[in-house]
């Protein structure tokens, strides 16, 4: 190969892009060489998917300069990405639901005969690539009706029909089972094996040891570090991600990593403060979601609930909330039963809930940082009919001071403050108060590494003081490093219980894939 | 005969519907709210008696419906994608806005605040129900044929699988390089010119233009998509059945069975009772009324 | 561009006080900017209809504001229409405060005065006014709030879309009203009930002499009620509380302990019940007799009032009075222009603020920080 051919696959030179207040890249970088699996690392926040949006053609650079194979193509559109060959797969699908697989995957490149669409041609089209790929999928079938697994598997056909030299592929681990993220790296390195440029976003670095050859780390917005991986430790890259104060970073990764065996190994004898029997739930589309479930938390314990998302953990925690019927079974508190009690007096009877979603759920944006403070809590800041203000504005004084939320404005927005801040407010109100139980769903959620820390810190606080505690995450590390128990879910059930000295990855991994099963009672 | 007299009527009320309903569900299907068919098809009826009374030829009138609608859907579509307006509100404007416009215009051209003069029309001189004088009106068949039409565009063409994925997840499109706004721009002026197009019989039919002559037929309209589910055969087939009752209404007004005004209900009462998933739930396209950020 | 040391004014955030009067005042311009473009581009438009009927714009508009503001018997009338134009954009905005979007207003503000009316022919004549009135609130928020009532229901039962629902609900209450009028109750030869003997609402020219003729009265002051008490409910109460974070985000409000739903039906009924006490401004302040389509186009206006008033009953007040001047304002110039010229201006002033206000907003923030 000559020099002049050796261009990058992709080379990305100080880019910037904003949105309105918020800077998403400013000055990143990204060099990429043709038929290496890059990973692209950074914490949540930190700009990668930004900049890969900004790559295929979704958003245009606010400034500089973006090469596709020697080519410029800065601000390109994403008609013009396709054309060129690359082709990115979202972590929220990029699939429209209605359609079929052989009609997402001809869309913007329509096949036609006489002007129509030629929908046999395309089934069989899908058909042929997905016996070349290993990529199994059915072209008939109506994309509302497929597994997540198999929705991600259109994804990448999807690009790869489009004939994608540059696959981008945005966290698609989170949804997948380890059996099917080993079947996805099967199928990276054969399409590696092609001669494809592949990039892949992700924060999680086991997958970047295993899967890339380089490595690019983003924090803030900024190229940090270019890597390779075999010359480097998995320290190496949790420091580039962090950058600041090092000692604290590398805390969080033994944590993260299960090195604190503080957790307590002994159960305390005291009757559960929480307990649920046979609990039957369904999702939005009325399938069973929550298949029998029963477990008990006692005060001073924290129960975690592991799994891969979309097993039926949101629907158990709606449930327990109040936030979704129940179908079958019980939900008691303190010997109390509050199966059919409303949210509110669920919040009444001891329960707190810091929930998965605060966007969506935890916070009112556009209420300020006081009113959110008392979100839930409303009937109990009033003087008749009548909000009172001025026990609103004290208690937001107190718990912004206790939480360390900022800036220190309670009547701010809670739109204007960061991630981080916003999940504290969360946390706050749900901690300030008094509860006997408290569900927490991904509390650190895209939350930056310090407020990791300081979440942490307060749910064992919450613990050693005799709550119980039900932690339902996402990151394994998170689930090892805080539980007690660690319960995993799979299909709606707890297919197993276990006492944190049992439990490590390698034994819940199976649990987590269906691979094992021993049905808890 | 008075089954031919019920059919023929039914016919007469039911095109300028089937116009409108077409145009709705094309616009719905993209994600555009069709709140404003009622004042489409006010532009429409009153561009078309102004082509009309100019060229002489309802030909030329049909032309200029066509354009009016476009013209009026556009700037809701301008609205409502580029200035990312709400398209509730905007539709309900554009409806105020018609109402105003024709009024306005047909004082400054016409000299009257309640109807034009007489302007070329298609069909008999006088409006009979006759069959054969329905059928020599264009605008029967080519209602017809933009029901086939729309719905063959809609389910067999890259444009309508494009309209369909625009208007359920907008942003899926976004990612395999279709112009989202440019879809819309164009759904919403096809329904402006279908809408238009339902305004045109009505005021080439009666030889004329009268101050809000489509009498809340728009909405009508609106309602078919939604009762018809967002399908246009469905709509079309909706459509059919409000101008049935209407027609049979008129059939039996001599008889004074029913108050006029209970038939008037029932497309209304009719759309509610699907809304409410009595039989079975109208679910609306996934991004109805949303424009992407 | 020259002289850049002058155009840097020194950055206010620098102070940081704990509450921050910079985000109060870009608050304020984000309501008010989008108003005064809007009032803007009506203007252009408006002269151009002006000079395309051959008439000098400045002459017009003088007209128009001698017939409205100019004299006694004008401002009466303007306050006549503000009166019933604020409780119709108090409906809406109470609806868009939780989140629903009631396009029903014009039937309820009709059910609201034909209930009021049947009572007050029911009631024995010459009782004062201080009796009846409160039985005619009761009566009209009854009339309005059933109406507003059935699709909050079927939303929260059903979750049919309200703006749907509200249409189409427009249609069967007018014409259901249309029909027991003209059937059952209408004086012969007219679309009206006989006259309301018992305890009608003075007119404001039984007070002021000078308002002789005018239609304004004393429910214009209910409406200055409405106003302060809609505010005090939206921003002081538990209640308003809920209201306004089930509007904002229904998921939340739901996790925060509020029944969603069953707000969605009382803000629906509280939306009806306003509209409809709006109806005692024509049937008991003005014409003593209920008349069928008395309504029309007020419930309409009233979203464009709502929306130009950025849903603040404050605003709501004030946008009410300037759509009230145009109206009136209409018929002041209708010898030169056509009265329909203020049809056309209120359709751009709704349309221009609904294009503006995502504008304006992407503008200020991106001025942020």
């Amino acid at each position: 190969m000559s020099m002049a051919e050796s261009s990058p696959a992709i080379r990305l030179t100080d880019i910037y892009k904003s949105f309105g207040p918020v800077q998403a890249n400013r000055g990143a970088s990204l060099e990429v060489a043709a038929g290496e699996i890059h990973a692209l690392v950074g914490e949540n926040g930190a700009g990668k998917s930004t900049l890969m949006r900004v790559l295929s053609g979704m958003y245009a650079p606010d400034s500089g300069r973006m090469e596709v194979f020697g080519r410029d193509v800065t601000g390109w559109r994403t008609a013009e990405a396709i054309d060129a060959g690359v082709g990115m797969v979202h972590q929220h699908f990029m699939l429209v639901p209605t359609l079929t697989v052989a009609e997402n995957v001809m869309l913007g490149r329509e096949l036609t005969k006489n002007g129509q669409l030629d929908r046999e041609r395309a089934e069989r089209e899908v058909a042929e690539l997905s016996r070349a790929t290993g990529l199994a999928v059915r072209a008939d079938r109506t994309v509302a009706d497929l597994s997540v697994g198999e929705a991600q598997r259109v994804e990448i056909l999807k690009t790869l029909y489009r004939g994608a030299r540059i696959l981008i592929l945005d966290e698609p681990t989170a949804v997948l089972s380890p059996p099917e993220i080993d079947e996805l790296w099967q199928v990276l390195r054969q399409v590696r094996a092609r001669g494809e440029t592949i990039v892949l976003i992700t924060h999680k670095l086991d997958e970047v040891m295993e899967i890339s050859d380089t490595i690019t780390v983003m924090r803030n917005g900024r190229t940090v570090a270019r890597l390779r991986t075999a010359e480097t430790r998995p320290a190496e890259i949790a420091k580039a991600m962090v950058g600041r104060d090092v000692q604290l970073a590398m805390h969080y990764i033994d944590e993260v990593r299960g090195a604190d065996t503080a957790a307590r190994t002994h159960l305390p004898p005291s009757a559960p403060l929480l307990e649920v029997r046979d609990l039957l739930v369904e999702d939005a589309r009325r399938l069973t979601a929550v298949n029998g479930v029963s477990f008990s938390v006692a005060p001073g314990e924290i129960l975690g609930i592991a799994g891969v998302e979309g097993n039926g953990q949101t629907e158990l925690l709606e449930a327990l909330a109040g936030l979704r019927d129940v179908r079958g079974g019980r939900i008691a508190i303190a010997s109390r039963d509050i199966t059919r009690l409303t949210v509110k007096a669920r919040g009444d009877a001891g329960l707190s809930h810091i929930p998965e979603d605060r966007h969506a759920r935890g916070l009112i944006l556009d209420y300020s940082v006081a009113e959110n403070l008392i979100l839930g809590q409303q009937h109990r800041f009033t003087r008749g009919v009548r909000i009172d203000q001025e026990r609103i504005h004290e208690n937001a004084r107190r718990q912004i001071a206790a939480y360390d939320i900022r800036p220190v404005d309670p009547q701010l927005p809670a739109r204007a403050l960061s991630g981080g801040n916003q999940q504290k407010i969360v946390i706050a109100r749900e901690m300030g108060r008094a509860f006997q139980v408290l569900l927490a769903a991904q509390p650190t959620r895209g939350v930056d590494v310090g407020a990791i820390e300081f979440i942490h810190a307060r749910l064992r606080d919450a613990r050693d003081a005799g709550k119980a505690i039900l932690l339902v995450s996402a990151d394994l590390a998170e689930i090892l490093a805080l539980s007690d128990r660690i319960a995993v879910m799979y299909g709606g059930r707890l297919v197993t219980v276990l006492p944190r000295a049992e439990a490590s990855e390698e034994v819940l991994g199976p649990y987590m894939t269906g691979a094992a099963t021993e049905h808890a009672a | 005969m008075i089954i031919f007299g019920f059919l023929a009527q039914t016919l007469r009320i039911v095109i300028p519907y089937i116009f409108a309903a077409s145009g709705g569900v094309i616009s719905e299907r993209s994600g555009l709210i069709a709140i404003g068919l009622e004042g489409y098809m006010l532009t429409g009826a009153f561009c078309a008696a102004l082509a009309s009374y100019y060229s002489g030829s309802p030909w030329i009138g049909l032309i200029g419906a066509a354009a009016g609608g476009i013209a009026i859907a556009l700037l809701y579509a301008v609205t409502a994608i580029r200035f990312r307006a709400d398209q509730v509100v905007v539709g309900i404007a554009i409806n105020l806005l018609a109402v105003g416009m024709t009024r306005f215009f047909l004082r400054l051209t016409f000299h009257s605040s309640a109807n034009s003069p007489r302007v070329p029309g298609f069909g008999a001189e006088q409006s009979g129900t006759g069959v054969a004088s329905l059928a020599s009106n264009p605008l029967i068949w080519m209602g017809i044929a933009a029901v086939a039409l729309v719905a063959w565009m809609l389910y067999r063409t890259p444009f309508g699988l494009r309209i369909r994925a625009v208007g359920e997840h907008p942003v899926a499109a976004t990612s395999v390089g279709i112009r989202v706004g440019r879809i819309r721009y164009l759904a919403a002026a096809l329904s402006g010119m279908l809408a238009g197009l339902g305004g045109a019989y009505l005021a080439l039919d009666q030889h004329q233009f009268s101050a809000e002559m489509t009498a809340g037929r728009g909405f009508i309209a609106l309602a078919a998509v939604i009762f018809g589910r967002w399908d246009p055969v469905r709509a079309a087939l909706a459509c059919l059945l409000f101008a049935a009752a209407d027609a049979l209404q008129i059939q039996l007004q001599g008889a004074q069975a029913i108050p006029s005004q209970f038939v008037e209900m029932i497309p209304y009462a009719l759309t509610i009772i699907a809304l409410a998933g009595v039989v079975g739930r109208a679910t609306p396209p996934a991004a109805l009324g949303k424009v992407a950020e | 561009m020259t002289t850049p040391a002058t155009e840097n004014p020194p950055a206010p955030a620098a102070i940081a006080p704990p509450v921050n009067p910079a985000s109060r005042l870009a608050a304020l311009e984000e309501a008010i900017l989008p108003v005064v473009v809007a009032l803007l581009v009506a203007a252009i438009v408006g002269d151009v209809l002006i000079l395309s009927f051959g008439q000098n714009p400045g002459t017009v508009y003088r007209l128009l504001f001698e017939g409205t503001w100019g004299n006694a018997y004008g401002f009466g009338q303007v306050l006549y229409k503000t009166t019933t134009l604020t409780f119709t954009g108090l409906a809406v905005a109470v609806g868009l405060r939780a989140g629903l979007f009631n396009i029903g207003a014009e039937s309820q503000l009709a059910a609201g005065g034909f209930a009021a009316a049947l009572v007050g022919l029911i009631l024995p004549p010459g009782l004062p006014a201080l009796v009846t009135l409160p039985v005619y609130l009761v009566a009209a928020a009854i009339g309005g709030g059933l109406v507003g009532g059935v699709p909050g229901v079927l939303k929260a039962r059903f979750g049919a879309h309200e703006v749907i629902t509200t249409i189409m609900l427009n249609f069967i209450v007018l014409a259901l009203l249309n029909y027991l009028t003209a059937a059952h109750l209408k004086v012969e030869a007219s679309l009206h009930t006989e006259e309301i003997h018992a305890g009608g609402l003075p007119r404001l020219s039984s007070y002021i002499a000078a308002f002789h003729g005018s239609a304004a009265n004393v429910v214009l002051f209910i409406a200055l009620l409405a106003v302060v008490l809609t505010w005090w409910f939206l921003f002081r109460t538990r209640r308003g509380f809920e209201l306004r974070a089930t509007g904002l985000q229904p998921a939340a409000a739901e996790y925060g302990g509020v029944d969603v739903r069953s707000v969605w039906w009382r803000a629906m009924v509280l939306s009806g019940a306003l509209a409809g006490i709006g109806g005692l401004n024509f049937v008991l302040g003005y014409k003593h007799y209920y008349e069928d389509a008395f309504a029309t186009g007020a419930g309409f206006l009233g979203i464009a009032v709502a929306i130009v008033g950025r849903n603040n009953p404050i605003g709501v007040l004030l946008a009410a009075f300037v759509f009230a001047t145009i109206s009136q304002g209409g018929l002041a110039v209708n010898a030169v222009v056509p009265k329909q010229m203020v049809d056309v201006l209120q359709a751009v002033v709704i349309i221009a603020v609904a294009a503006s206000v995502p504008e304006v907003r992407r503008m200020l923030r991106k001025g942020d920080r």
